[in-house]
């Protein structure tokens, strides 16, 4: 083994240039598809970390999809709301331990707006069953309080006492603002890497508040109702756009599920949020399916030109082989001394690919923190990243075999004078 | 005393599956230390005859018997473990692999061959001191030693391949027209340094060539169209 381990080294030493840029397409390809491979992984994971503990979330009648993706993910609108005595309903039922209301539609500055009450802080729950903690200040106690996400504390530089002004409605730039009416930042969140990363919460109330003397997505001309006097009116809230709910025993899920599902005074829609999460993920996954399958074939090309390389190799070796035959190296010797060669290609090529990802890890990941709350720890490869990096391993030392037996039968064919 | 090197009876080969070509030895025989010159033209069966000496073809009918083995009765890998084992052998041209150096070439068949190293080691405390040895003695800079072989002369390409088939002290050498990449000054010192060490180590020597001049350096000298029978009708 060692003489044959000592020629594969030289030989494939003697063409480095060519074998070398074979295993930087290897690495590239492993490289890609490891990368896709925990995006994938990661993904998933945070994405079904987004709610944990809460038995159902209620919304308007829509798709199950629709009313998750705008009350857990902050993506796209609510086409309608629900009335505040429908949720008081859910809140007193005896089945129920605990009810959060959220009213969504306004912004700051391209962020959510989330209004809600204290048990919010106390109920929701993320992950592994975690509450949302506080990495300074505490819930919002006045109406103008408000308590800012990780991402949004950051990326706009607020501290606790800042000011800010919210828009009217949600998206881009040019929003009406309720600049008459400020807030002041009480706390602030740790990250979570959830849509609350990006959310401004306030209180129920204080989405009434800064409504008072609007009509119609526009503030009613002629009327100005001052942020010190907005005390003296009734700012019950008389919608709200979703609910969590967390009942006192699981068990009873799917009758609370029908019953509210059933509701006469209005159309409402319950779901288990971890069977829509399901729902939702199994659209999502037919794109990192193909993702995975696109970087599945690049490796397939890069291994292929493996193989195409080492077969036009051949035939400037094949007096090499012969004199290799003559000096005692049989024909199996031949075939390992070929597949070795692959095969070390493969895994010098796999082993700089995770190095490179690794190392583009290390930069990349803060990034995509910051923007998509998507953690991608490249150096905590997921167990299925190491399979395919084996398997990977093991198609290459697969593929191998086929110049190794090209170069078996030559050398059979050819014996100890190559016939060129 | 006389001990056989070399036992071919009656010996007939046919390529497996290709009809017409055939080869039969009715007798040939060499004794430890001969050295041997085979002279032939191509066509005259001559790679044929090497390969069969080597052990990498097996004949059909016959009895071939190198070194008091019977080739015939070995397996295909079992011949080529034997022909390492006991066998140097020398070739025309580009006989050393490219990328090792000139050492390494010579080292090789010790790498493949257990008995190869042990025989090289009873000479020499280490193998880099039996090659470096034959090295010189083939007249050799050992300055080269650690040379790549692509850095040498033709001429200096076939000494080291010499050293080569001498590393380990084989039995038997077979050289098939190891100087006919040579000119005629070289040719002959070429040949004096290779007979000097078969003399010296007492190794028995097959040599291939188409130039009876070289014949007369040799003890024995056989023509190949004497010596077998060759057929080669169209199928």
């Amino acid at each position: 083994m060692r003489p044959l381990l000592f020629l594969a080294f030289a030989s494939a030493w003697n063409r480095r240039a060519t074998l070398g840029l074979m295993a930087i397409s290897i690495a590239l390809s492993v490289m890609l598809l490891l990368g896709v491979e925990q995006l994938r992984t990661q993904a998933r994971e945070s994405f079904s970390q987004s709610v944990s503990g809460t038995d159902l979330v209620v919304g308007a009648r829509t798709s199950p999809i629709q009313l998750m993706l705008y009350a857990v993910f902050r993506l796209g609108d609510a086409t309608h709301n629900i009335r505040w005595s429908s949720f008081q309903m859910m809140a007193e039922h005896p089945a129920v331990a605990w009810a959060v209301p959220i009213s969504l539609g306004d912004s700051h500055r391209g962020f959510a707006v989330v209004g809600t009450t204290t048990d919010y802080f106390k109920h929701f729950q993320y992950a592994d069953r975690r509450l949302l903690a506080f990495s300074s200040g505490k819930p919002f106690a006045d109406i103008f309080d408000a308590v800012v996400g990780a991402d949004v504390a950051e990326q706009l530089g607020y501290q606790l006492g800042d000011s800010i002004v919210l828009n009217h409605g949600a998206g881009g730039i040019g929003l009406a603002e309720h600049a008459d009416k400020p807030f002041k930042v009480s706390g602030i969140l740790k990250r979570t890497g959830l849509a609350v990363d990006r959310s401004v919460h306030i209180s129920l109330e204080a989405i009434e508040a800064i409504h008072l003397d609007w009509q119609g997505g526009a503030p009613m001309p002629g009327l100005s109702i001052p942020a010190e006097y907005v005390r003296k009116f009734d700012l019950a809230p008389k919608e709200i756009t979703a609910a969590f709910i967390g009942l006192k025993s699981r068990a009873g899920v799917f009758q609370m599920q029908r019953h509210i599902n059933q509701y006469k005074a209005e159309p409402l829609l319950a779901v288990l949020p971890g069977v829509a999460l399901d729902e939702l993920w199994s659209i999502v996954s037919i794109v990192e399916k193909s993702l995975l399958a696109i970087s599945a074939l690049v490796v397939a090309v890069g291994l292929s030109g493996l193989v195409a390389v080492v077969l036009a190799g051949l035939g400037e070796r094949r007096r090499e082989l012969a004199v290799l035959r003559s000096v005692g190296a049989g024909p199996r010797v031949v075939f390992m001394l070929l597949a070795i060669e692959g095969l070390m290609v493969v895994v010098a090529g796999s082993l700089l690919g995770l190095l490179g990802l690794i190392t583009l890890g290390v930069f990349v990941t803060p990034m995509l923190e910051t923007h998509l709350g998507i953690s991608l720890a490249a150096w905590t490869l997921s167990a299925e990243a190491w399979q395919l990096l084996l398997l990977v391993m093991a198609t290459g030392f697969l593929v191998s075999l086929i110049p190794g037996y090209r170069a078996y039968r030559m050398s059979l064919a050819d014996g100890l004078t190559p016939r060129l | 005393m006389r001990q056989l090197v070399i036992d071919i009876q009656n010996l007939i080969f046919q390529w497996p599956g290709r009809q017409g070509f055939r080869l039969s030895i009715p007798k040939f025989q060499v004794e430890r230390g001969e050295r041997v010159f085979l002279q032939g033209a191509s066509g005259s069966g001559k790679s044929t005859l090497l390969s069969l000496l080597g052990g990498v073809l097996a004949p059909q009918h016959g009895q071939l018997q190198v070194l008091d083995t019977d080739l015939t009765a070995l397996t295909s890998s079992t011949r080529d473990r034997f022909r390492v084992d006991h066998v140097g052998l020398l070739f025309q041209q580009f006989n050393l692999v490219p990328y090792l150096s000139v050492r390494e070439n010579v080292l090789l068949p010790c790498r493949f061959s257990q008995r190869r190293r042990e025989r090289a080691l009873e000479a020499a405390d280490t193998l880099e001191q039996s090659a470096d040895r034959l090295l010189s003695q083939l007249g050799l800079d050992l300055t080269l030693a650690r040379q790549p072989v692509t850095a040498l002369s033709v001429g200096q390409q076939q000494r080291v391949a010499a050293a080569r088939a001498l590393m380990g002290h084989p039995e038997l050498i077979i050289a098939d027209e190891p100087t006919s990449a040579l000119d005629a000054d070289r040719q002959a010192e070429f040949l004096d340094v290779l007979l000097g060490r078969c003399n010296d180590e007492d190794v028995t020597l097959i040599f291939v060539s188409h130039d009876q001049r070289l014949a007369q350096h040799f003890n024995r000298s056989v023509n190949l169209s004497e010596l077998c029978a060759v057929t080669a009708e169209a199928a």
